[in-house]
């Protein structure tokens, strides 16, 4: 009982303090309304706007028409360029792709010849470049047929594949971009308050008065937990509301109710490690810098920008320590899938761990830095 | 009083100062006359550090007229020449200091601020070191002096440019007695040499103002009287200043007042309240506590005395359980410290030397919190904090935020918050410092009533003898011993002295105390020429004096200097294997309705990319559902019955396929895989049948993946990591650069030295510069080594571009730490602000030509994109200087910016 009316107090102060720093709340809405809806209304992952640009040396109808059928909005309206002009607008970056429709292409392609389009693709724009060239084979392909076909019969598959997307149809990236942003602000946030709240405390003696009270340290950090946690929870819900739900108009088909208790969960393990973090810097300069690795780490390598399938096997078995790796998997399946809890305990009972376990050791070595820090 | 101008110091007319509500001074006339001892005595926050750091030209002139040396403060090219003839010295023990810096750097830091020539400087430091006795210690980090000995070096730092006028704001606050006469000796023969400096200075010892030529006293922001101290005691008739000042105070303050006198202990039966037999605590090679003994009986008051950093406040530690000893025993209550502590810490109020309370939670609140911490019940616990306010009276500032309040305040409500649970036992480490005369008497008062009445325990620690004399025993104590134990008189007596101070003196000098004081002619040398010049155009030297500094503080914390190092080397590995969107292992199950040759023939052809991964197959569509809400699958291939026969008929067959649309990257790239398996599985099969290829098409398309042939995440990635490492590392080493100093008080050196703000800025950025280009070599090299990426483009642009970049990204930081309040705010707001551009709108992860709207915009607004453009432009498009040259501009272009902001919202002066 006394153990919680602590938790509970020492929780209360800790708003209080928060919210008496007009700066840092103002970088916390900020977090949560601005940078998710510019990230999410600008960064798109799927083809759009590409930058195009074709170099007609066939000046024919079926050049034309080839050139005709790059359109909005997956493409921007092509430009017309010399072969000369091909580097250096790749080069500064202007093209992503650059078509080089060859001489005489028509005739040959009217006598059967079998001609070769080169697609020159910038592929440093990884996100693009593949699926942009596919894309635009494609297109080039359908042109073709449609062109042929007015003077020969069509050309047809012997089988036909159809392929639809599941959850989200026409492959937005919006909702894959707006999700994950709230999540990576959400942990950047989390790591970072309550790491430099314990160091802050530190630094002003304030924790060396609490420690001569009848108040114990896993007091201390939990409260620090239920505080720091509960309100960014609140933000994060809050934004998934009325930013991504409201202002982006993402349907979430999930349930919120499922992916706020998961938050939660995955707050406690994001706040335990940042006091984790705090044991082992003394400094706030120290802590700055030791926490930017984790939060970077958490942020681009949980399979939440990049798949993690795709990764070294070696890392790929590392981060199953961080928590954000199985929050990424559990936020997908809930708010994506529409997946119950029946589906996604193992992701919250892994959350729960790891979080205990940060909690442990960041409670193990909470006295002895105070006692090291003199 | 209208005295000619040049006999004057200050003049003020007029002049008032508010902090928000609170009014500091309030039309406040006065003039200082030049070249005598002036004072200001008063309590706490009266006023005193407000008028000083006027003067001083640290604090901005809020209202009325204030002449310094002759000319106005409003008058900035007045006050830019003023600071080579004004010093200030802060209050607080060596605010102005640098902790890892040693004495003879810190010293010469001051200097070069000056732009001493090396002779200049080399000749003043040996001089003011070997005046102040500090010479054996020149080597020592500041941080690690004695409270006496910052004094001297802050002393020292405040007389390198030799001053017409020293300011100096309760400097012997907090020092042991030895010390305390040493310092006061060393003003008088620095003034015996240089006749013409004025000195103002403010002192919450009455001593020591006795000895001042002209005093001021103060109250309430207000002006009480002016005089020597002499006229000051005849004004009130009264014998010692102290004294005289009780009786200058308005009526309703001094009625509070009353004599103290300590009356008989009665003994009282049960166990000592604290033992401590040989406690000794030693960090590192150093010996704080050296083997300490002494018994506390049950209601006795027991002073600790001793000079600052003698091992006082590491004893009480232990025997709080903040510290355990490395070895002797402690003992509270009969029972060794640590064992049931919760219990005893229930019993027991602990006040520690600087404040430990919450500043950003008010006087009212700092007093609940604890109340409820304790647990008292909550229909007394209003009551309870209501009587402590009274009591302490703090109800005019019940509700003001402590950060905002003077030391003395605070110190009130720490002692509040000590005693708030009626502890049985009270640690008090230096309660009084900074506290005015009356309110000690005050809280004396109450120590003594509740030692007498109640039975308290009272283990304080003080610098004031008349404060010792009022203690049943004290105990005095010096470098980790102690010397002497016993009654007030009984010390006296042992050492033949009239007074404790006497006493205490001559235990300090027996025991060999840094009585290092030279009696020879002090020797000073006075500066020549350039002393009404004004600070004139940025200077190199003074720039080099704050990176010269800052390096050194780096180089003094290598676990710093190590995660801004190895961090990068860490995440670059991390990120360049770890980013990628070459989609590979994409996990599918099939759902093979037909089941016949043809089928599997399909299925097999899948199975054997690498692109795929299979997962075991399922059985129906609701098992299919299930598994890839799970994300166990993301892709799922459905055959459809009869799929065998109808492909031999010629029927087309349709094929299905379910792509989980979440990550919309992985589900496009699978979209393209899958069909590039189907082609190729058709290809085989008319192989088979026909011995040809057929072609479906009349032309084909040949992608040509330019910059990068395998198409490799690995390849094309690490050099956007490079550019996140090298704004992110850069931007958090320099974004508590000032925000911190503004904390740790050494922002003043900005105020008071004749420096401009963007010297002080390029100084701090310099030396995170080199570090960053540091980390910008050991990244490069792993890339050509580690990831094999060919460095195609002009290496001279990159090195130019990295150069520019990490400028631009140390002057974001500074930036953010001017005007941000917190540390903590400061680390949130680099991260974040910095982070999102980055990753998302600078072409590192996604095209910048694909950016929409608002994110292309924050993208060109950020020096991201720009070297982004030039590391992939060397490392992957091999791309020369001259193509590059537009980005270099615009990053110098940033830094221009972020250095003229960063220069707009530092502030010269306090407010």
């Amino acid at each position: 009982m006394r153990w919680i009316t602590n938790i509970y107090r020492l929780g209360v102060k800790e708003i209080f303090s928060l919210l008496r720093d007009p700066v840092l709340m103002g970088l916390i809405f900020y977090t949560f309304t601005f940078a998710i809806y510019t990230v999410a209304h600008g960064v798109q992952t799927e083809l759009r706007n590409a930058s195009i640009a074709v170099v007609d040396e066939d000046r024919s109808e079926l050049s034309g028409q080839i050139t005709g059928a790059f359109l909005p909005p997956y493409f921007k309206t092509p430009s017309e360029i010399d072969l000369g002009a091909v580097d250096p607008g790749m080069d500064a970056g202007r093209y992503t792709f650059v078509l080089d429709i060859p001489p005489d292409f028509e005739a040959d392609v009217l006598a059967g010849r079998i001609p070769e389009i080169q697609l020159n693709v910038d592929a440093t724009a990884m996100t693009i470049a593949g699926n942009g060239a596919t894309y635009i084979s494609s297109i080039v392909n359908a042109e073709l047929l449609k062109f042929v076909s007015r003077s020969s019969g069509s050309v047809v598959l012997p089988v036909e594949l159809r392929v639809r997307a599941k959850y989200n149809p026409n492959l937005d990236s919006t909702w894959f971009m707006a999700v994950m942003q709230l999540i990576n602000n959400l942990t950047i946030l989390a790591i970072i308050l309550s790491g430099a709240a314990v160091i802050r405390e530190r630094e002003h003696g304030t924790l060396e008065h609490l420690l001569v009270m009848p108040v114990t340290s896993s007091e201390i950090m939990l409260a620090k937990i239920w505080a720091n946690g509960l309100v960014i929870v609140l933000a994060a819900v809050l934004s998934l509301q009325f930013i991504v739900q409201g202002l982006l108009g993402i349907p979430i088909v999930g349930s919120i109710a499922l992916f706020t208790l998961g938050s939660a969960v995955y707050l406690f393990a994001v706040t335990a490690m940042g006091i984790t973090l705090s044991t082992l810097a003394t400094t706030m300069p120290q802590f700055g810098l030791l926490s930017i690795p984790v939060f970077v780490v958490m942020n681009l390598l949980s399979g939440g920008i990049t798949p993690l399938e795709s990764m070294p096997q070696g890392l790929q078995n590392t981060v199953q320590v961080l928590p954000s790796t199985h929050f990424i998997k559990f936020a997908q399946a809930v708010l994506y899938r529409g997946a119950g809890i029946e589906i996604v305990w193992p992701q919250l009972l892994a959350t729960t761990i790891i979080g205990v376990a940060f909690f442990a050791f960041g409670l193990a070595r909470f006295r002895a830095t105070l006692a090291s820090a003199r | 009083m209208t005295k000619p101008a040049s006999d004057m110091v200050a003049a003020l007319t007029g002049v008032s100062h508010r902090y928000g509500e609170t009014a500091a001074l309030e039309d406040v006339s006065v003039t200082i006359p030049t070249g005598q001892m002036v004072g200001f005595i008063g309590p706490d926050g009266v006023g005193k550090s407000t008028f000083l750091g006027l003067v001083a030209g640290v604090r901005r002139l809020q209202n009325g007229k204030l002449e310094v040396l002759g000319g106005s403060m409003s008058n900035r090219q007045h006050r830019d020449t003023l600071c080579r003839r004004i010093a200030y010295m802060p209050q607080g023990l060596g605010r102005n200091l640098y902790p890892s810096l040693s004495v003879i750097e810190n010293i010469d830091f001051f200097g070069r601020l000056y732009g001493q020539s090396a002779q200049e400087r080399a000749t003043r430091i040996t001089d003011l070191l070997k005046s102040t006795g500090l010479e054996p210690f020149m080597g020592r980090p500041a941080g690690k002096l004695s409270g006496g000995m910052k004094q001297k070096l802050s002393l020292c730092c405040a007389l390198i440019h030799d001053p017409d006028l020293l300011i100096l704001d309760e400097p012997t606050t907090g020092v042991d007695p030895l010390s305390r006469q040493q310092f006061w000796q060393l003003i008088d023969r620095i003034r015996a040499r240089r006749t013409g400096m004025s000195v103002i200075t403010a002192t919450a010892y009455m001593s020591e103002a006795e000895r001042f030529e002209h005093l001021i006293a103060m109250n309430a922001g207000r002006i009480l009287a002016i005089g020597t101290p002499q006229e000051l005691m005849s004004q009130a008739g009264t014998d010692t200043l102290e004294m005289a000042f009780i009786a200058l105070l308005p009526e309703e303050e001094r009625q509070n007042h009353q004599t103290i006198t300590l009356p008989a202990r009665k003994v009282q039966d049960g166990s000592l309240a604290i033992e401590a037999d040989d406690l000794t605590m030693r960090f590192g090679d150093f010996t704080a506590v050296d083997h300490v003994s002494f018994r506390i009986e049950p209601g006795e008051i027991f002073g600790f005395l001793g000079s600052n950093g003698c091992g006082k406040t590491t004893t009480m530690k232990i025997l709080t359980g903040l510290l355990t000893a490395t070895e002797g025993d402690a003992k509270l209550f009969g029972k060794p410290v640590g064992t049931d502590s919760l219990a005893i810490r229930r019993r027991v109020g602990y006040m520690s030397q600087s404040f430990s309370l919450y500043s950003e939670l008010s006087v009212r609140r700092n007093l609940t919190l604890h109340a409820d911490l304790f647990h008292l019940p909550r229909a007394s616990r209003d009551a309870r904090v209501d009587d402590l306010i009274t009591q302490f009276d703090l109800s005019e500032v019940a509700d003001t935020m402590p950060e905002s309040l003077p030391l003395g305040v605070r110190q009130r409500l720490q002692l509040a918050v000590a005693v708030l649970h009626k502890p049985e036992l009270l640690i008090l480490d230096e309660p009084t410092s900074g506290v005015d005369p009356i309110a000690r008497d005050a809280f004396w008062a109450l120590l003594i009533k509740l030692s007498r009445k109640d039975g308290v325990t009272i283990f304080i620690s003080t610098h004031f003898m008349n404060e010792a004399e009022r203690c049943d025993r004290i105990s005095l104590m010096h470098a980790g011993k102690v010397l002497a134990q016993g009654t007030p008189d009984t010390l006296c007596q042992q050492r033949d002295a009239a007074a404790l101070e006497e006493a205490f003196i001559a235990f300090l000098k027996e025991a060999g105390a840094e009585d290092n004081t030279p009696n020879e002619e002090l020797d000073l040398p006075t500066t020549t020429g350039q002393r009404t010049a004004r600070i004139g155009w940025v200077s190199p030297s003074r720039i080099w004096a704050f990176a010269r500094r800052e390096t050194m503080e780096i180089l003094r914390d290598p676990i710093r200097l190590a995660f801004a190092l190895l961090g990068p080397i860490v995440l670059m590995l991390a990120m360049g294997y770890g980013i990628t969107f070459d989609v590979e292992n994409l996990s599918y199950s099939t759902l093979d309705q037909d089941q016949s040759r043809e089928s599997r023939m399909l299925l097999d052809s899948i199975s054997s990319s690498r692109y795929f991964d299979e997962r075991p197959p399922t059985k129906d569509f609701t098992e299919l559902d299930r598994r890839m809400k799970a994300g166990d699958i993301s892709l799922a291939i459905v055959i459809p019955p009869n799929y065998g026969r109808d492909l031999l008929a010629g029927r087309i067959p349709e094929i299905g396929a379910w792509l989980d649309g979440s990550n919309t990257t992985r589900a496009e790239t699978g979209r393209g895989y899958l069909q590039g398996a189907l082609y190729s599985h058709l290809g085989d099969l008319s192989m088979q049948e026909s011995g040809e290829i057929p072609s479906y098409y009349p032309a084909t398309v040949e992608p040509r993946f330019r910059y990068n042939q395998a198409f490799r995440s690995q390849y094309a990635i690490p050099p956007g990591v490079l550019m996140m490492l090298l704004i992110m590392i850069p931007a958090m080493l320099t974004a508590l650069g000032v925000v911190r100093e503004k904390e740790m008080g050494s922002i003043v050196n900005l105020y008071a030295a004749p420096v401009h703000k963007i010297e002080f800025l390029l100084g701090k950025q310099l030396p995170y510069i080199g570090v960053a280009m540091v980390s910008f070599a050991s990244l490069v090299v792993l890339m050509l080594t580690v990831f094999g990426i060919g460095m195609s483009g002009s290496f001279l642009a990159l090195v130019f571009g990295a150069l520019l970049f990490t400028a631009a990204a140390t002057a974001f930081g500074l930036l953010v730490s001017t005007f941000v309040r917190s540390q903590i705010a400061a680390i949130f707001a680099t991260a974040i602000i910095v982070m999102i551009p980055t990753v998302n709108f600078s072409g590192m992860m996604y095209p910048v030509s694909t950016l929409e709207g608002g994110a292309r915009l924050i993208g060109q607004a950020f020096p991201a994109l720009y070297f982004q453009q030039i590391s992939a432009g060397v490392f992957n498009k091999g791309l020369d200087f001259a193509i590059l040259l537009p980005n270099h501009l615009i990053l110098a272009g940033f830094c221009i910016l972020f250095w003229a902001a960063a220069t707009l919202f530092l502030r010269k002066q306090e407010s």
